[in-house]
């Protein structure tokens, strides 16, 4: 059944990469035009795959060039965190591309646009394409999605500029990998608080339960807990013996 | 000449002792610079789940004493901030001060909270022990005071989203530590105790396994406002465990580890954590303690040993635990220890360490900045006859820095020091507060209600939930609301001035603030009405974020038309609100001490020092109480020299009158204005006013029956021992010591708590005298708390045999045809063994004074079962009666020490002193009033009231009921009670709260 169906790519692009020419791109790739590529936050490419594309590419200015000043360059930090969260949920990383392109380029887009879809032909569809069974995959994804759509990572992505190429208030300043090795372990942990919430959205689960699909110790999964009750994300259900169970709460 | 003193003290360290010596002294005239190197004040103590031996919840008793402190207008509270330097002398020191940056502009801050929310990053809590998260700008705990967040510097990255979300523009990144220097007369020291580091009792695993906890975290764990909700829970895998072992002594009575002090105050919290658990937790949950001595010694608190034992189910064993190992499968645990000279392995589920108490940190800089002397264990030197004093003059100390001690000990003792600190000062009282003025009251009695309603945002902790403009504007078409807004924090200090200036702009004359709780912003508002020339009680207050946004966070829609709801009836009961008058009482400012025993020459000679006249009555012959039976101490002051000082200190003082030979047969009146009849022994009978009383009638020793006591001359209790030896007369080979002779028995179930002091010190002597003496003890438990352990200690390396017996197997004493035998069960050997001793010693319990009865009557306050003065409140007024004006201290309250005595002494002189110290006493206007034409004089009234506030007063022909406004808290329970409703409470009156209830049941009309 799945190889009569088609892959699916899309392409986010800026409006300023944009080619005028006739495009001899594949139709297995949609283009949807932004007015800068910075405009793309990790959580919408987080919703287009849980929603079953097989690639989402994005196409930039090169660098130095960019219509706003450097939006490009956002767009680059984005990707950064979007992989970060992409690696904890499983799916290829590779189903992303970050492209820098002009009109000016030797190669065509076509050109590029035909090897990323090629690649993915490589990797195959997305294990979330429509009929999908529900997978542990897709808990992942939506996890992932939330954590981005949080206003903890989001605050960082948006922070990240001014910190690494400034100063932060105090005057200090931060190194890109300082930076990545914070984000690394706060990404980390807003997926796993995610996933938890998530997964105790349909039924109420212990920290037993959860370690076991989060495979994780048990008292990390607890400490998360902890953590997400003090953020209104979790209360207890009701205990099972010994065992306390908990629910997600809705999230304002 | 000496310069001229300075009114004002320095307090250092906002725990509960720092918090009660600060309110004892703004509360008598005198100006407070509160300090901690915390961001907030609270100590320890706001850490804890219950308190024994009530189980208190212990942040519901803490929290009105923050919120007190922090309004008090005498005193300032510096936090973040430290000692650098002190110059000067008693009297007149300078003190400079380091405060460092909290990068928070707490004029500023509103403590809404939002900058936590929404920083992005997380540090370890330590307020909860290290078991949760929060985040790099913070507050300690919701409650705290001053409830202004602070920035973790080492945790912030310095994002800035804190200053951009502030919408009290608060958030000052650049802010400095700066240095002060403060003039003051004296400086109390409370900085408290560090907890031990459990880590160095390595052998205990704890830090490697995550299932052995401390007790300070198993507090935070058994705390509803916890990491786990109050739910205890394994923190390797969150599992409800069954089996949960506490072991004791760790950090404590460790020779090894260099602190061979007993920390006081784990037995007690041991076993109050264990009871707690059990009842936390939904399925069975065994109970195991570890222990060496169970040091059950303060008031009631064997009979909470008992009921932990019987009631709660709690297993006790005798052991002190060898290791603890791990099963790292499960994260099970396995107690090693010995029992019966074997040894034995127990598997759990969870193990707390009962942590000792250790010095505060940095305690040699502060010794070294104040040239205050430290003692071995680097915990404040004090001595016996003067426990509040330091080694130098005008530097007092409480709290758990002279000696670990619980709460009710570190109260007494931060109102003993208050009373030290006020002493040597009194001349200055009153110079440096200020006295506030307001403008005169409106008189509003022909005006129509016209109502101001004040919404607050708090922020977003209502505006978040609930539609603050929607209030607003509902507000608005009320009946008589005649001016409604919005405030983004009505509690600001600009949103006070911008009150005021609408009460004139619209003719107000109520006001109403919809907004966080009465319970710690009411007064503030009442003030500003007042500030506006309105009576304060035409304020009222709709509480929308406790009981409205903060409970319905999830449903912002009802919520608001909740908010709605609450505003439209506490409008409808604004309408009614009647001006009321605070009822003002003189004080005659007299003291009348009953007991003239150590504590009660003690309390006389502190009143008479703050300036104030005291009568001291005493029923024997001469002035010194049990204090003339002593005659030598563990710690080696001469208890007669000190005895003799302190006669004639009292003798040679012009303020005191001593009354011997006399006692107090009645008293009347209240407080500020009592009235007492002195009868002296020779007939002569003598009225005196005076505004306080102290009792410290003292107790009294036990006589035994038991143990051949009074058919044996060989027997004789520790006090004939220690007159035998005094005068010389000791000579014996072999002497036998028998403890809690009369008490901790069916007739007594407590302890007498100086007993093993008493049968420690005499030992000693014994050893000292003739060492070749053998000296054996028989006792359950050894109760040497505190630095006493040492003795202990010392004792044993004497060659003192102690030999724990247990009720089941009490010790025999025969005379058999002349010899005096005492057969008791040796637990190591297994068998039980019998002495001829030349002497036997019975530590006999200290019991009360066989008078109690009738002064408790007398004063009309409460005896405990056991027949000693209760207190108002165990853990924090120990000093205090429930009833105004009348304090105890001393023997009076329980068998204590002389330090301990003495420290009460002062606390109680403190205490009246906060009465004395005031002209007049300004009392609550909400008070009960009878419609005297209505009364039915049928007493019931008089009989429910707790305070005493009701007297039958005669009225032409009949008895009708009075209220005696001094002593009225205000509760309303005559009111709810009265058969003819001749009853109003003001500011409650049943019109009003029905008006409140009808309104609450309309629809809203939008």
């Amino acid at each position: 059944m799945m190889e009569l169906e088609n892959f699916n790519v899309v392409c986010f692009m800026c409006n300023w990469a944009f080619c005028q020419e006739e495009m001899q791109i594949p139709s297995d790739l949609n283009i949807v035009r932004v007015m800068c590529i910075g405009r793309i936050d990790p959580a919408i490419i987080l919703e287009t795959l849980e929603k079953g594309m097989d690639g989402v590419m994005l196409v930039g200015c090169k660098p130095p060039d960019c219509h706003f000043i450097d939006g490009n360059l956002q767009a680059e930090r984005a990707v950064k965190m979007l992989r970060k969260l992409l690696k904890l949920t499983g799916l290829e990383t590779e189903r992303i591309k970050l492209l820098w392109y002009s009109p000016t380029d030797e190669k065509t887009f076509a050109y590029y646009a035909k090897k990323f879809l090629k690649e993915i032909k490589e990797i195959g569809f997305s294990p979330l394409k429509r009929g999908a069974p529900k997978s542990k995959l897709l808990v992942n994804v939506l996890a992932a999605k939330n954590a981005a759509s949080d206003f903890r990572l989001r605050v960082l992505l948006g922070r990240e500029k001014e910190l690494t190429e400034g100063v932060n208030v105090y005057g200090e300043k931060f190194s890109v990998e300082e930076f990545d090795a914070l984000l690394d372990e706060i990404v980390t942990e807003e997926f796993v608080r995610h996933k938890i919430h998530v997964l105790t959205k349909t039924e109420p689960l212990s920290v037993k339960a959860l370690a076991d699909v989060l495979e994780m110790k048990t008292a990390n999964v607890l400490r998360h807990i902890v953590n997400m009750r003090r953020k209104n994300m979790i209360a207890l259900d009701h205990v099972e013996g010994t065992t306390p169970l908990y629910k997600a709460l809705e999230v304002k | 000449m000496a310069e001229k003193k300075v009114g004002a003290v320095l307090v250092v360290g906002g725990g509960v002792a720092g918090i009660q010596a600060s309110l004892d002294l703004a509360d008598s005239g005198f100006k407070v610079y509160l300090i901690d190197e915390g961001a907030s004040i609270g100590g320890v103590m706001a850490q804890l789940d219950k308190t024994f031996p009530t189980n208190d919840c212990s942040m519901c008793i803490l929290s009105p004493k923050l919120v007190a402190t922090g309004r008090h207008p005498n005193i300032t509270i510096l936090t973040n901030t430290e000692i650098l330097g002190l110059n000067g002398e008693a009297g007149n020191f300078e003190v400079k001060l380091r405060k460092r940056s909290r990068y928070i502009i707490e004029e500023k801050c509103n403590g809404c909270g939002l900058c936590a929310q929404k920083c992005p990053i997380e540090a370890v809590d330590m307020y909860n022990g290290g078991l949760s998260e929060r985040s790099a700008i913070y507050v300690d705990y919701p409650q705290a005071v001053p409830l202004k967040y602070k920035i973790d510097r080492e945790k912030c990255i310095g994002c800035g989203t804190c200053y951009e979300i502030c919408k009290a523009k608060a958030v000052a990144y650049d802010q400095q530590d700066s240095e002060a220097t403060l003039k003051v007369g004296s400086i109390i020291l409370a900085p408290g105790f560090e907890p031990f580091d459990a880590k160095l009792k390595s052998e205990y695993g704890y830090g490697r396994y995550p299932n052995v906890v401390t007790s300070i975290e198993f507090e935070r764990i058994l705390s509803a406002s916890g990491p786990y909700g109050g739910l205890v829970l394994r923190p390797s895998d969150g599992e409800i465990p069954k089996k949960i072992a506490f072991i004791q002594c760790v950090g404590s009575r460790d020779y090894k580890l260099g602190n061979n002090y007993c920390s006081a105050v784990c037995c007690m919290y041991g076993m109050k954590e264990a009871v707690i658990a059990k009842e936390h937790t939904p399925t069975k949950l065994d109970a195991t303690i570890f222990y060496m001595d169970l040091r059950a010694y303060g008031k009631e608190f064997d009979a909470y040993y008992n009921r932990a034992r019987e009631e709660w189910g709690i297993r006790f064993v005798r052991s002190r635990v060898a290791s603890i190992t791990e099963d790292s499968s499960t994260g099970n645990l396995f107690v090693h220890y010995v029992e019966d000279e074997k040894p034995k392995t127990e598997e759990f589920d969870m193990v707390v360490l009962s942590i000792g108490m250790q010095p505060p940190k940095n305690v040699e800089k502060i010794a070294k900045v104040l040239g205050i002397e430290l003692n071995k264990y680097k915990f404040c030197e004090t001595k016996t006859f003067s426990p509040l004093e330091t080694s130098k003059p005008g530097v007092f100390v409480c709290g758990a820095f002279s000696a670990p001690k619980d709460i009710p000990e570190s109260v007494a003792q931060a109102s003993g020091a208050a009373a030290k600190a006020m002493s040597i000062i009194a001349s200055e009282r009153g110079k440096l507060v200020a006295v506030k003025e307001y403008p005169p009251e409106r008189d509003i009695s022909q005006e129509e209600p016209r109502i101001g309603v004040f919404v607050c945002h708090c922020g977003i902790n209502i505006g978040g939930v609930v539609n603050v403009p929607e209030v607003v504007e509902y507000a608005k078409t009320l009946p008589n609301v005649v001016y409604a807004e919005a405030n983004l924090y009505t509690c600001s200090q600009d949103t006070q001035k911008l009150i005021r200036e609408k009460i004139q702009q619209h003719n107000l004359n109520r006001v109403i603030v919809a907004s966080c709780t009465p319970r710690t912003h009411e007064p503030l508002f009442r003030e500003t009405v007042q500030e506006a020339g309105l009576n304060p009680y035409l304020f009222e207050m709709a509480n929308i974020r406790d009981q409205c946004s903060w409970v319905h966070m999830h449903e912002p829609k009802e919520a608001t038309e909740k908010a709605k709801d609450l505003v439209r009836s506490v409008v409808a009961k604004a309408k009614l609100l009647k001006p009321l008058k605070k009822p003002e009482i003189s004080v005659t400012p007299v003291g009348l001490i009953m007991g003239g025993g150590v504590s009660g020459m003690t309390a006389a000679l502190e009143l008479a020092r703050q300036g104030f006249e005291v009568h001291l009555v005493e029923r024997e012959k001469e002035l010194g109480g049990y204090l003339r039976k002593i005659y030598y101490l563990l710690e080696g002051d001469n208890p007669k020299e000190r005895l003799d000082a302190l006669i004639k200190d009292i003798m040679e003082n012009d303020k005191i009158y001593v009354h011997l030979n006399a006692e107090v047969t009645e008293i009347s009146g209240f407080v500020g204005n009592f009235k007492s009849k002195i009868k002296h022994y020779n007939g002569k009978e003598e009225e005196v006013e005076h505004g306080i009383v102290i009792v410290a009638t003292g107790a009294t020793e036990y006589k035994p029956t038991e143990y051949l006591y009074d058919k044996d001359p060989r027997v004789m209790t520790q006090h004939e021992l220690e007159e035998k030896i005094a005068k010389g007369d000791f000579k014996a080979k072999n002497v036998i010591m028998i403890q809690c002779v009369g008490a901790r028995n069916e007739e007594r179930p407590n302890c007498a708590r100086i007993c093993c002091g008493q049968a420690i010190k005499n030992a000693l002597k014994i050893k000292e005298i003739i060492p070749e003496t053998e000296v054996y003890v028989l006792y359950k438990d050894i109760r040497s708390y505190g630095f006493k352990e040492d003795y202990y200690r010392k004792a044993s390396e004497k060659g003192v045999l102690f030999i724990n017996y247990e009720d089941s197997r009490k010790p025999q004493v025969r005379n058999e045809k002349g010899k005096l035998e005492v057969t008791f069960w040796e637990p190591v050997i297994k068998q039980e063994v019998t002495i001829e001793p030349d002497l036997l010693i019975l530590s006999a319990a200290t019991i009360p004074n066989p008078d109690n009865k009738r002064v408790a009557e007398m004063l009309k306050v409460p005896l405990t079962k056991d027949g000693f003065f209760l207190e108002a409140h165990m853990k924090l007024r120990p000093v205090d009666f429930a009833t105004d004006g009348v304090f105890l201290c001393g023997m009076a309250h329980s068998p204590k020490y002389i330090d301990e005595s003495i420290a009460q002494a002062c606390a109680a002189a403190a205490r009246a002193t906060t009465i004395l110290s005031k002209p007049a006493l300004e009392m609550e206007g909400i008070v009960a009033n009878v419609n005297e034409d209505l009364c039915s004089g049928c007493r019931i009234c008089e009989y429910l009231c707790p305070y005493g506030a009701i007297e039958m007063k005669q009225k032409d022909d009949r008895l009708v009921a009075h209220v005696i406004e001094a002593l009225c808290k205000g509760c309303g329970a005559c009111g709810s009670a009265c058969p003819t409703k001749a009853i109003t409470m003001g500011h409650f009156t049943t019109e009003e709260i029905i008006a409140q209830v009808k309104a609450a049941l309309l629809e809203v009309k939008a």
